[in-house]
């Protein structure tokens, strides 16, 4: 016999009280950067001796920004949810862990939107 | 806190080192590896965001000598993360889980990050004139 109240159990979220949104937006982002990662290595593997035109002028090929801001977006955010996952089985001090954490979080916005307005500076020609 | 003295379950150090064992944590430190890596692309957007002199700069570190080991490292950790983690996606789609097929997948994903990393380096070699 479950315990569990109805509302529970049609909620599903668990204890955690967020259900399986972590492990889905894990997935999620690592299957979007599939092919985002592969245009990116293969436009730097073509960009290899660009100069600082030919890279400013790639940047502003508003394919190119957006795919780079894509990019960014989910390899910080995927990067944020690996890491979590990382220091909460390794860091077992509740206080160590907790400032981890908050550490994690605070350095993958800040390095994410830095890099994501410097495309956009560049790609609206600043 | 923990009670130590009572029995525990055998832990890694007991079982033979496989490859499914070595690609499992290798994920996991690709993963945090390439975390450093992404500062590495941060600090190349704001370099081209600064203009010329600070873009040179950045080239110029970045086509050293030990520019270039950092930059081979980054890419055999990207082929590897890239390829186990396809790997882990079938496996989390329910395929896969077979014994011979899990060491025929990891075979595949090694030799894979091996032959993708040569081709990328090979690729900018070639693009930058080098052949």
């Amino acid at each position: 016999m479950s315990m569990r109240t109805p509302l529970g159990k049609v909620r599903g979220l668990g204890s955690a009280k967020e259900g399986t949104e972590h492990w889905w937006m894990q997935r999620l982002t690592a299957i979007a950067l599939v092919p985002l990662t592969i245009w990116f290595v293969v436009s730097l593997v073509a960009l290899i001796d660009a100069g600082h035109a030919t890279m400013v002028a790639w940047i502003q090929n508003p394919f190119s920004a957006a795919l780079l801001v894509l990019f960014l977006g989910t390899g910080f955010y995927h990067l944020k949810l690996g890491v979590q996952v990382v220091i909460e089985d390794y860091v077992h001090a509740e206080g160590l862990k907790t400032g981890s954490l908050i550490a994690l979080t605070f350095a993958c916005w800040l390095v994410a939107l830095v890099s994501i307005i410097a495309v956009l500076k560049i790609a609206f020609g600043g | 806190m923990a009670n130590t003295s009572r029995p525990l379950s055998p832990h890694l150090q007991v079982y033979r080192w496989k490859l499914h064992m070595a690609l499992s944590i290798l994920h996991r430190a690709t993963g945090v590896a390439l975390g450093f890596g992404t500062l590495l692309i941060a600090w190349w957007i704001l370099a081209t965001a600064a203009g010329p002199d600070a873009y040179n700069a950045f080239n110029a570190l970045a086509g050293g000598i030990i520019g270039r080991l950092v930059l081979l490292g980054f890419t055999f950790a990207l082929m590897l993360h890239l390829l186990n983690g396809i790997r882990h996606l079938f496996w989390d789609a329910g395929y896969g889980f077979e014994l011979a097929t899990v060491q025929k997948s990891g075979v595949a994903v090694v030799i894979l990050a091996a032959l993708f990393t040569v081709a990328v380096w090979v690729g900018g070699y070639y693009v930058a004139g080098k052949f």
